[in-house]
């Protein structure tokens, strides 16, 4: 992240288009009176979606519109890295998740190619200002890593060769398919399914029929056959151990009283006796 | 009350004390950047953590934190905060650490250098070593007005003057952009603060991000010799104190007092200090053949003595300006009574106030911490942001709390408060005399309602009438025990100490703008201006002029004898607040070249003139003073003046004009001759100017 300043250029004005500007103000209804300084990001999202980028006249139009001093719109404008206070590529900013996963997926190339497809430098229009791109932290699709962003919607599973179609495609004004660049489905594995593939699975006929089953019954049996045989040498008399017993337990009670405020399972969290501080009130 | 045990000693503080004013409650002394009494909290800075038992199990922020946020222990025990524990150094010597290592080692050139926090805290709670090598941050300086310098490298993003501007000044112009690392503190797009109370955010600011421009490398702070004053450009009477070094004032800064100032100076107060320094007069002139010519004192007191016993005493006048104190008022009116006058008049302005209808008549009988308990607030005819700063930041300060309701009748402005409206003149006020409309309403249900009246609706024909109005609001029935709403705000500094005294036109005597009559037709021979700089000096027609004061403003260019003065800060002088609090003001400096106390300047020429008075010295002369009016000397304290005056005042009426009220000052920055002397303040008044003009636009 680098210091963010608004943009040397800027427009003369800022107007909402008609729908727009019915929208924002449907926003404000959304909160109580006097409150409708909260709306400011969700105004703002949409300045950004309007012209792609938020201007300073922008700013100030939020300020008069939501009624709030410039710089208290001009705070949440630069402490969001979603706002871009500069123009980036009319048809498509990239942002290139650069994060861990994505970088271990060779996200580094992906930024190799968008610094020689579109700018070297990060927010600046290739030169006939159609794209730009940035690289951004983790947007949360690691496991079709490596993805880009193309607001509103995410490109997964890139290779260098996917996100140079990607660019000619939108260059082109062809229509590009959101998700991932590959045969796959969502996060669905790679090249179809590698487990639990077997129709039966599904249909039903397994139930009660698996290969586990008998293993079990067998486990479950071989276990009541030596809880039996356990009960039978209990109930024969073993003098040597009997006046032993009761000490060892009688020892281990005392030590669970030793324990401070021990928290007894049986008891409700909320019993006085648990906690002495619970129901009391200041 | 819930109990809390601070470092092993138990105390006993409200629940909703925080933990840091809990371990102050036990005397443990907790380091802090960002946390303010009197704003509101940020918790950013985490130079405060502690250890708590019964709350989180890490260091906690204890300005965020209550003291009844915390358990108490399983049987019961309160609460334990540690404040000196290994833990809590760990985290000190951690945070200090990270807060050094992006602040500049620039300590040598740092006008904070002597007075910083960070350098008191970091040699306190920090460490001697700083593990990181790379480079610091580096930040670009702010444009933010003539009166506050901006270097940015040193803030540590405590946010106290975004809140001080946003919360006490009003104006929410200051804020932090970016985030983190690249936070800044800026206004939008580097615009000029606009508050009078800015230079408060360069006593706020911990470090040197914030300092005093006109003050830059001028001094040191351990250089200075101190002074405890009070401030006379206006009738507040805050508490300052006064940074001088040889024989210069090099800076001004606020003293605490909780029922005057809180500790905010206006900016006219903090930044005149300049004004003392210019256009000074530093020996006596005397006229000669159309032209001021310097003269010794001698030469000087003999003119007047010639021009005095030429006259009779009725031909004979006295003003008081709006900067002198007590001593020479007294000083002044013994001195015109001995020569046989009555014409004198301490109201420049010609402000219907009169001594005689009882103390009451004249001042902010609410007080000014009293407006905290009023419930309805009314302003006629004043803008209290420009007159009194501070009263308006009181106003604010309530608004805040909530619960009040606030009208203003006169001139809308921008008083950095919601208020309502109600209009422009008189007819306005007797509706609301009348309890007709919502305000009305209000008005008459209010038990602590507070009537603020300003100069400008009293210095005019119908002021009485006004006065009177106001003094019906105020004592209406239905009011709480014992409480007296109404508010006469003033503008000058001496007027409520020379209305205790009685410096106004006794028997068949003159007011100002008599004397002004008597002198433009010829019938006033020889009038003494004290300091008098605010009346229209081309209507004194052929007059003697003798002015005694400090500074070549409009007195002087008038004058036929110049005395030179003292100013507020190089003599000991009695000042009564617009409450009517009497307080003393101390020498800090000693008048420059020739120039004298204006009591002993008085004594001498009265000596000259036959008719010593009876004083040789300022003690002497309090003593008469004292005897004479013996609530001048109760200092720091306020005599409360009965409501059966204000109750007799309303009853006075008279007839309300039509026209619409004017506020008496429209330039905050150039209200009197000290300022009008200061550069600061003329370039504090053209941007002022500016920045209306662009508003207008």
């Amino acid at each position: 992240m680098s210091v963010r300043r608004l943009a040397s250029e800027q427009p003369e004005s800022f107007v909402f288009t008609p729908e727009n500007l019915a929208w924002a103000e449907k926003q404000i209804t959304k909160f109580p009176e006097g409150k409708q300084a909260s709306a400011v990001i969700s105004i703002l999202w949409r300045i950004q979606e309007q012209q792609g980028w938020v201007s300073e006249p922008a700013i100030r139009w939020v300020g008069e519109f939501l009624d709030m001093p410039y710089i208290r719109v001009l705070e949440v404008a630069t402490f969001y890295t979603m706002f871009l206070l500069a123009p980036v590529g009319k048809k498509a900013h990239i942002q290139v998740c650069g994060t861990t996963p994505c970088m271990l997926r060779g996200a580094n190339k992906l930024i190799d190619l968008c610094r020689e497809r579109i700018h070297p430098e990060p927010f600046h229009p290739s030169a006939d200002g159609m794209l730009s791109w940035e690289e951004v932290e983790c947007l949360g699709a690691c496991v079709n890593a490596p993805m880009a962003q193309i607001v509103p919607d995410t490109y997964e599973d890139l290779t260098v060769e996917s996100l140079g179609k990607l660019l000619d495609d939108i260059e082109a004004g062809r229509p590009i398919k959101p998700g991932p660049q590959i045969d796959r489905h969502h996060s669905a594995p790679v090249g179809g399914f590698k487990a639990l593939t077997s129709p039966e699975l599904y249909d039903g006929s397994m139930v009660g029929q698996g290969v586990g089953l008998q293993a079990a019954r067998e486990a479950i049996a071989a276990r009541a056959a030596a809880a039996e045989e356990a009960a039978r040498a209990a109930a024969e008399p073993k003098p040597a151990e009997t006046p032993a017993a009761p000490a060892v337990k009688a020892q281990a009670e005392a030590d669970k009283e030793k324990v401070p405020n021990q928290v007894k399972q049986n008891v409700p969290a909320s019993d006085p006796a648990v906690r002495p501080d619970a129901g009391k009130k200041e | 009350m819930a109990k809390i045990i601070v470092d092993g000693i138990e105390v006993d503080v409200p629940p909703e004390y925080t933990l840091l004013q809990a371990a102050e409650a036990a005397g443990a002394e907790v380091p802090r950047f960002c946390f303010h009494e009197r704003l509101s909290i940020a918790g950013n800075c985490r130079m405060c953590l502690v250890e708590v038992k019964g709350g989180p199990p890490k260091p906690t922020a204890s300005c965020a934190m209550n003291v009844r946020d915390l358990r108490p222990g399983p049987n019961g025990e309160p609460p334990v905060m540690l404040t000196k524990s290994p833990m809590v150094k760990k985290a000190r010597e951690g945070v200090m650490e990270f807060l050094l290592i992006n602040h500049p080692l620039d300590c040598p050139i740092c006008d904070q250098g002597g007075e910083c926090d960070l350098q008191d805290q970091a040699m306190a709670y920090g460490v001697d070593k700083n593990r990181f090598a790379e480079n610091k941050r580096a930040v670009e300086d702010k444009h933010i007005g003539p009166l506050v310098k901006t270097s940015m490298n040193r803030c540590i993003h405590c946010t106290r003057c975004v809140r001080f501007t946003t919360e006490v000044a009003g104006i929410s112009e200051l804020g932090l952009i970016g985030r983190g690392e690249d936070a800044e503190i800026t206004t939008y797009l580097e615009k000029a603060l606009s508050s009078e109370l800015q230079g408060n955010v360069i006593d706020l600011c911990p470090v040197g991000a914030l300092t005093s421009k006109p003050y830059a490398f001028q001094a040191r702070p351990w250089e200075l010799v101190k002074t405890e004053s009070i401030d006379v450009m206006d009738a507040v009477g805050s508490n300052i104190r006064v940074d001088v070094r040889g024989r210069e004032v090099m800076r001004v800064l606020p003293r605490l007092n909780e029922a005057v100032n809180e500790e905010w100076i206006s900016d006219k107060t903090r930044f005149i200090w300049d004004g003392l320094r210019t256009q000074r007069l530093d020996r006596p002139y005397l006229r000669v053949d159309g032209r001021l010519k310097s003269v010794s004192w001698g030469e000087a007191f003999a003119a007047i003595a010639g021009k005095v016993k030429a006259t009779s005493g009725s031909k004979i006048g006295a003003i008081s300006g709006d900067l002198a104190a007590v001593e020479e008022i007294y000083a002044l009116k013994a001195l015109i009574g001995s020569l046989g006058s009555t014409n004198l008049d301490a109201r420049q302005d010609g402000a219907a106030l009169d001594p005689s209808l009882g103390r009451a008549s004249y001042l902010f009988n609410p007080t000014i911490a009293g407006i905290e308990q009023a419930d309805a607030i009314l302003i006629v005819g004043s803008n209290p942001r420009k007159e009194a700063s501070l009263v308006n930041a009181r106003i604010r300060k309530r608004w805040r709390a909530g619960g009040v309701k606030i009208g203003v009748v006169g001139e809308s402005v921008d008083l950095t408060y919601p208020h309502d409206y109600l209009g422009a003149g008189p007819e306005t006020l007797a509706e609301i005399v009348a309890g007709k409309g919502a305000f009305g309403e209000i008005l008459a249900n209010a038990k602590r309602p507070i009537v603020i009246v300003g100069q400008g609706a009293l210095a005019r024909e119908d002021g009485k009438a006004v006065l009177a109005a106001a003094a019906k609001i105020a004592s209406a029935p239905g009011r709480d025990e014992g409480w007296n709403g109404l508010a006469v705000l003033h503008t000058a500094a001496s007027r409520v100490g020379a209305l205790d005294i009685g410096f106004v036109p006794g028997e068949g005597g003159l007011d100002v703008a008599g004397m002004l009559d008597a002198a433009g037709q010829g019938a006033l021979d020889v009038l003494f201006l004290l300091g008098a700089d605010e009346i229209d000096t081309n209507r004194l027609g052929s007059a003697f002029v003798v002015y005694i004061g400090t500074h070549g403003d409009a007195g002087a260019h008038r004058a036929d004898v110049i005395l030179p003065a003292a100013a507020y800060t190089e003599k000991s002088g009695t000042f009564v607040n617009t409450e009517g609090r009497v307080q003393v003001a101390n020498r800090a400096a000693f008048p420059p070249g020739d120039a004298r106390e204006d009591w002993a300047i008085l004594r001498a020429l009265s000596d000259v003139l036959g008719h010593r008075l009876p004083f040789d010295s300022l003690g002497e002369l309090r003593k008469g003073l004292y005897g004479a009016h013996p609530h001048l000397a109760a200092v720091d304290s306020v005599r409360p003046a009965g409501i059966t005056d204000v109750a007799a005042l309303a009853s006075a009426g008279g007839s309300l004009g039509k026209a619409a009220f004017a506020n008496p000052i429209h330039d905050f920055y150039l209200t009197n001759p000290i300022a009008r002397a200061s550069a600061t303040m003329a370039e504090c008044s053209a941007l002022a100017a500016g920045q209306l003009a662009a508003a207008a636009e």
